[in-house]
Order: C-alpha cells, then structure tokens, then sequence
C-alpha cells in the first residue's frame, strides 16, 4: 500500500526527481496547506502534506475556559460548518450532564446543521470547482450560500461564527417569519442544485478532470481513518445520522449517498446528492416543528430568560451564578461524534467534576481523511493533485486547531 | 434524567464483544473496565496494546475495524501520569469502545498501532507532538503542528496556557 511507504525525505532520492514545494500560499490548498512533491517529470513519485500553520492551540484554551465559554471556540475550528461544531461539543457536554432536550430544541437543531451542511458543501463546490478551472459554478454556488448565510445572521446575529447552540438548547427563540424564510429557501433551492449538475455533471472537460482521478479504494480508506463522502465515495455505506443518530435524526427520513468508484467524480456525485437530501431534511424538519420550549429545564445550566430576570430573584441569582462560576460538570468522559460535512467530527471531553473541562479534544475528520493523500496521488499526473485536494474537502483550521 | 451510575464490575461486562474477545485471548492483558454515560472504557497492559489493537480489528463476530480517534490526558501530578486514549468503531456493529493505556512519567512509551490501522500515522505524531508521549515503531515519529524546534510539549498540564517567557 502506497500510504505504507516512509515518509519523503526533502532530497531528491534519484537524479531524474526534483522537489517541488506546493504551498502554503497557494490558492488551490484551501488555507495554508503546503504539500511537498516528489516529482519525475509531471509525475509524482512521493507527496507529503505538511500542516501545522494554522495552529492555534483551541485544545489548550479550552482548558482555561468554563463549559459554556468553549462554545464560540468550537466556531472557529472548522469556519465552514459552525454548527456542526457547536452540535458535537453541547451534544458531549450535555451527555456528560445527562441533560434531556426539549423535542423543538432538538429539530431546530437538526434544521440549522443541515443548513450549516449545505453552506459547507457550496463553499466546497464552488471552490473545487474554481480549482479545476470551473469559474461560473463558484458563482452560482456564493449566491445560494449567501441566502444561508442571511438566515444564519436572522436567526443568531452571526453570518459566521453563529455559536447558536449552547448547552442546554439553543441560544434565541427564532425571529418572527424566520420560518417562512427558510421555507422559501428550501422551495428554490433544487433548482438551484440542478443549474450546478447541468454545469458540471456531464460536462466532458469536468469528467476527464475527475473520472477515474485520485481513486482510493474501501479497504485503504477505512484503514487510513477516512469518514464522511471521502468514505462514501469509495463504497462503504457508513453516516453516523443514520446509523447512531444523535439529538433526533432518527426522526427523520433521508437516503444516504453512495458511490463505489472512489475517485474525484464519485465524492462529487456524493456530495451533490447529499446537498439533494439536507434541503429534504430541512423540509421535513419545518413541517413537523414542534412547539414548546427551546431550553432544557435545568436553571443551573441554563441561562434565564430575561425577562424571567426582571420579576424573579431566582432567576437573577442563578444567571449571576452561571456567568461568574460557570455549571459544575460530574466527573466523566464521553466522546461524542456526529456526521460534519467533511466525516466523522468528534468531540472527547474529560471532566474532573468542576466547571472548566480538564480535556477536550477534536477528533478532526479532515485530518485523516488527508492521510489518504499519497495513497490518491502517488503516481499520478501533478495535475491531478489539485483535483484530489478538492475532492477531500479540507478546512485547515479543522486540521490544525 | 439523572446519570446511571458506572458499572466497573467486570463480570458484568462480560457480554460485551469486546471485553469478552480480549478476556478470552488474555486475562491479565484487561486491567479494568468501566461502563459510564453509555460508553466502554478498556484499560489495557501497555504491553498488550498492540495485540488487543489486532485481535479487536479481526474479531470476526465484530470486527472494531475502524480507529476513529488517538489522543492522550495528562493527570498531572499523579502516577501513572498519561492515559493514551483510543477510539474504536465497527462500522458494521455500529458499536464502539473506547481502549485506554496507562503511562508513567518516566516512560511515557507504547507501541504504535499505525501497523494494524495506518491511519494512526497523523494521531499518533499529534500525541507525540503535544504530549512527548512516543510510540515505538511508528514510521516517522515527527512534529506535527508546532515547529520543529519548538521546546515543550504544550497539552502538558504543567506547560503554562500563555507558553513559555
């Protein structure tokens, strides 16, 4: 197996190979990714992708922060999919505390992490797409993700950095009209999908760019720790939604994209199908929106209303409380893990019994998924490592944190 | 809901696919186990990590095919001071357990699984990275995220949040 080989060395090993430096600054690594290449003549015969640049030590801050402070950090690991983020982190929070949710709370949930899916995989799209030299989708693709971005901004004030989950339940009652909003969205937005698979999908340049490009087959993808459509692509029918539901996906239908070929084309298709079925998960989500409270009934986690904090000393005291010396955590570990754009996103974090956690740590899914990169392009065209880079969909704060 | 208190009795745990694999190969290789919040905690002899890595892998009734996660805790001040933590997944089961090894200070080394998962390859140097925990027989045990020069191993609890002045 290619990704069994030792690591390249940054001398070239014969006469015929040079080294070519790839990055960090370069507009098709997503951030600031540097892959180091071996190459004879346009082939590769060694890549090593070197990370690192955007490390910022989140594990270590968090140590220092109160359970609900971690929050806004979680945005900013992966500032694609915000949510997710927020998800993996209350859902282990809150399974450390045994809290319980309110149904509403639950499916506002599932509906904003499906939006927060959807942003991701535009971004993905139009980007990946720009890279093999695809420029209008990115357009098209920035147009919708505005859309989603505005009902990010209506709903928690952020466009980006949402932090709208906390723990507990969510941090605002939707505004008014939201829902009809999102309504709308979700009527447009199939057509939209369809305007980019009629630029893309059979369009022959885009498949001679990606069919049979950067295969991975299922036994090296599941050995090397790949997850979400890097995983899917290749033909394992695995998605943690479907097959260890969290915060009530089990409430809902929706079919779980698969492609065998494991090459860029087939993660393409993953992934456009998979656009198909959040927006569907976001339909069910609205018509069957229960009503009821927004925030587990837990006054010493929770934070109270405000206007509870005008008329009742309890409330007052129990927010000054909160704020001042955050929530004891009992004594534990959990890890919690949930279906990110990109794959498996989890979350292990150790409680010593106080209110700052004494552990967490991100299990990144890009992370591994970049482990398959040699297997992908060893061999292959210098070309074709822009389209594999793509395909696998890396957010380097996710990496690094 | 109030929190089920955790079962560490390992008779109990006995019907679990994977405390039973691994009693059955080795009894001494299990040093405790702990079931909480829904979750299987298996200590594990440094020695057999490996072993217990494979035999879990090709467990044929449920094979823990997939190794989700590597990371490590620091119980600064107190003996043995790191807890080498493994997540497993079987795809097919749709269970997972959690492996966990215990190292001193002294020697904080364990053998590397990147030969039953490759995937542990990155994991593996994060902990390394981070926490000066080695790994012997990991392919290529450098840096991943700090600078190849830097000093310290920063997730240490004794390594100050602001770094070094």
């Amino acid at each position: 197996m290619a990704h069994m080989t030792p690591t390249p060395v940054l001398e070239p090993g014969q006469d015929k190979t040079m080294i070519l430096n790839m990055g960090p600054q370069h507009p098709s690594t997503h951030g600031v990714l540097r892959v180091i290449l071996e190459i004879d003549g346009e082939n590769i015969v060694r890549i090593m992708p070197d990370i690192g640049f955007l490390h910022t030590g989140i594990e270590k801050t968090c140590e220092a922060k109160f359970y609900q402070q971690v929050v806004p950090l979680t945005d900013r690991i992966d500032y694609l999919c915000p949510m997710t983020n927020n998800l993996c982190y209350v859902l282990a929070v809150e399974k450390l505390l045994g809290l319980e949710l309110p149904p509403k709370a639950e499916w506002l949930r599932v509906m904003m992490n499906e939006l927060t899916r959807i942003n991701s995989h535009l971004v993905w799209l139009g980007t990946h797409a720009l890279d093999i030299g695809a420029m209008t989708v990115f357009l098209y693709c920035f147009r919708e993700r505005e859309d989603v971005l505005r009902l990010f901004e209506a709903i928690s004030g952020q466009r980006m950095m949402t932090s709208y989950f906390r723990v507990g339940g969510v941090a605002l009652e939707p505004p008014l009209g939201f829902f009809d909003r999102v309504r709308d969205f979700a009527k447009r937005f199939p057509s939209c999908v369809d305007e980019y698979e009629n630029l893309l999908t059979n369009n022959p340049i885009w498949k001679l760019r990606t069919q049979g490009v950067a295969k991975i087959t299922a036994e090296d993808a599941i050995a090397l720790g790949a997850s979400g459509p890097t995983l899917r692509g290749s033909g394992v029918d695995h998605d943690l939604r479907r097959d260890m539901p969290y915060t009530g996906y089990e409430n809902f239908k929706f079919k779980v994209p698969v492609r065998t070929e494991g090459d860029v084309y087939a993660r393409y298709l993953c992934r456009v199908a998979e656009l198909r079925e959040s927006i569907g998960i976001v339909q069910q989500a609205l018509d069957g929106m229960p009503s009821g409270p927004i925030k587990a009934d837990a006054p010493k986690v929770v934070l109270p209303d405000r206007e509870k904090m005008k008329t009742q000393m309890e409330a007052l005291i129990y927010h000054f409380k909160i704020i001042t010396e955050g929530f004891a955590v009992p004594a534990g570990e959990v890890y919690q893990a949930v279906e990110s754009p990109r794959g498996e996103m989890g979350y292990y974090v150790v409680s010593d019994g106080t209110a700052k956690p004494y552990r967490v740590h991100m299990r990144s899914a890009c992370l591994a998924n970049m482990q398959t990169l040699p297997s992908m392009c060893e061999g292959r065209l210098l070309a074709d490592v822009v389209a594999a880079i793509g395909s696998i969909d890396i957010v380097l704060g996710e990496i690094d944190r | 809901m109030a929190l089920a208190p955790a079962v560490t009795d390992l008779e109990q745990l006995k019907g679990h696919p994977a405390v039973a694999r691994i009693v059955g190969w080795n009894s001494s290789a299990l040093q405790a186990a702990k079931f909480d919040r829904e979750e299987l905690t298996l200590y594990v002899e440094r020695r057999a990590l490996r072993e217990a890595c494979q035999l879990l892998r090709d467990d044929p009734a449920c094979p823990f095919n997939y190794l989700a996660d590597v990371t490590c805790v620091d119980w600064y001040p107190s003996d043995p001071r790191f807890e080498v933590v493994y997540h497993l997944l079987s795809i097919s089961k749709k269970e997972r357990v959690r492996l966990k090894v215990r190292l001193s200070e002294e020697s904080p080394v364990v053998d590397s699984v990147t030969s039953v998962w490759p995937g542990a390859n990155y994991f593996e140097r994060e902990v390394f990275d981070l926490f000066g925990v080695r790994f012997t027989g990991h392919p290529y045990l450098r840096r991943l995220l700090m600078p190849e020069d830097w000093e310290g191993h920063p997730l240490r609890k004794d390594y100050p949040v602001e770094g070094y002045r």
